[in-house]
């Protein structure tokens, strides 16, 4: 089983040469600390920046250098700043080419629900709606079950939706699954230590699992 | 030259009034107008709709109206810093529209373009699309949103000169410009405020015909919500 920075790990792998990627908060901003050797990925977050760089030391702090997790960062040679509508203009324009982000619920025909849970908590969709409706590659990085152990890989999300059909792949502590574009989830890779038994008991969508099915490697 | 220059926040901030719709600029606490929000809490302005990406926390930046309740409702994208915003929310005390944070951005830029509306497929699909126009654009759905504007538009900059032309100041920008084209009266407090011919015409961010009124803040704090660092290995 991963922890959360094995699933960045993991999510990692799928960085391709040459792209630029919009990490959200939580799990999908560790993913920046381990881009493979000989991959050039350039990182944009929404709040106005692309080109950003690791977290300042200490002292190096700077107000006005913020992602949109709030957290301090720096900007590395070649960055830019922009205001929030050209920001969007660059994930609508589908100028990123991915997304990470994480995840209350994923349906089995790629819909996502992360942003409220009725009656309890509202924090708001930020800029989630607009970058699953528009990114070309969207991933998800979640745990595979809530806090109650129940499934966050649904037939239906029952949470109100994100954005509907776009999901592409979801990496979880427990596996790799790959969103079909006829529906269903198809098991690519299982984590280490982890059986196809028991990513199938934690996952209440549809599986589809053909053939043997490899064990992630995470380095 | 017209010149934009106030004396001070209260000067700045005449004219604004009870049941006003104002846009305040910022991310977070980044970029947020401070002087002005303590002036707005010292008048006592109620009321107000305010037009924000989000609510500040509690006790900095719009938390500081929506403790005194001088917020009747809000227009944002992200609100989860605040417990008291929450609070209101869940109430009912306090009216809250949860808008895509890049829809957002673009009807307030559009407000100040004079676009009308648009089409965009953010929250298609969702919540954000119900009771909304549908139409279809090379074989995807969108939805239409509708350009806003705002009483007053209260934004932050770095640099400003005397005929309102700003300069922002690394992701202190966000909001700031497309705010400041939207406001029927814009003010801008900034740090620095220099005589013109002073700012390059080839650095400017806004250009001073979308700013009304223009003042040196007096003390700007700029608050780290969440201080980040990397330890020295």
């Amino acid at each position: 089983m991963l922890d959360k920075i094995g699933i960045a790990k993991r999510i990692a792998q799928e960085l391709k040469d040459n792209t630029y990627v919009n990490l959200g908060i939580g799990i999908p901003t560790l993913v920046a600390n381990y881009v493979p050797k000989g991959i050039s990925v350039e990182f944009q977050s929404e709040n106005g920046v692309l080109g950003m760089g690791p977290f300042p030391f200490e002292g190096e702090e700077d107000a006005d250098l913020i992602n949109a997790g709030k957290q301090t960062i720096t900007a590395l040679d070649g960055a830019v700043y922009f205001d929030s509508a050209t920001s969007f203009a660059m994930i609508r324009g589908k100028h990123v080419q991915l997304t990470v982000l994480g995840a209350m619920e994923v349906s089995e025909n790629g819909d996502i629900a992360n942003w409220k849970i009725p009656g309890k908590m509202v924090k708001g969709m930020g800029g989630a709606m607009d970058l699953v409706a528009s990114a070309e590659n969207i991933i998800v990085a979640m745990m595979h079950t809530n806090k109650k152990g129940e499934s966050k890989i649904l037939t239906k999300c029952s949470l109100p939706l994100t954005g509907v059909s776009c999901v592409k792949k979801i990496i979880t502590n427990l596996a790799v699954l790959e969103v079909m574009p006829q529906g269903g989830f198809k098991l690519l890779e299982r984590a280490p230590g982890v059986s196809v038994e028991q990513i199938k008991s934690a996952t209440e969508g549809s599986l589809l699992i053909k053939g043997p099915i490899s064990e992630m490697q995470i380095h | 030259m017209i010149t934009k220059v106030v004396s001070n926040v209260q000067k700045a901030l005449e004219g604004v009034a009870d049941n006003m719709t104002l846009m305040i600029g910022g991310f977070g606490l980044c970029g947020i107008p401070e002087n002005s929000i303590a002036e707005l809490v010292a008048k006592g302005t109620k009321n107000l709709t305010c037009i924000s990406n989000n609510a500040g926390v509690d006790n900095f930046g719009l938390g500081l109206l929506l403790q005194k309740k001088q917020i009747k409702k809000m227009i944002s994208s992200y609100v989860g810093e605040n417990d008291e915003f929450e609070r209101q929310m869940l109430s009912g005390e306090l009216e809250v529209d949860l808008i895509p944070q890049g829809s957002l951005a673009e009807r307030c830029r559009a407000g100040g373009a004079g676009i009308p509306a648009f089409y965009t497929p953010a929250g298609f699909g969702t919540e954000v699309g119900i009771g909304k126009e549908v139409r279809d654009f090379d074989g995807k759905a969108h939805i239409l949103e509708s350009a806003l504007t705002a009483d007053f538009a209260i934004v932050k900059a770095w640099k400003g000169d005397h005929a309102g032309n700003l300069i922002f100041k690394a992701t202190a920008k966000n909001f700031n410009p497309v705010m400041a084209m939207a406001g029927k009266i814009t003010i801008a407090e900034v740090e620095e405020l220099v005589p013109v011919g002073e700012l390059s015409p080839n650095e400017i961010h806004t250009p001073g015909i979308f700013v009304q009124r223009i003042f040196k803040g007096e003390l700007f704090e700029k608050r780290i919500e969440q201080r980040t660092v990397q330890s020295i290995l």
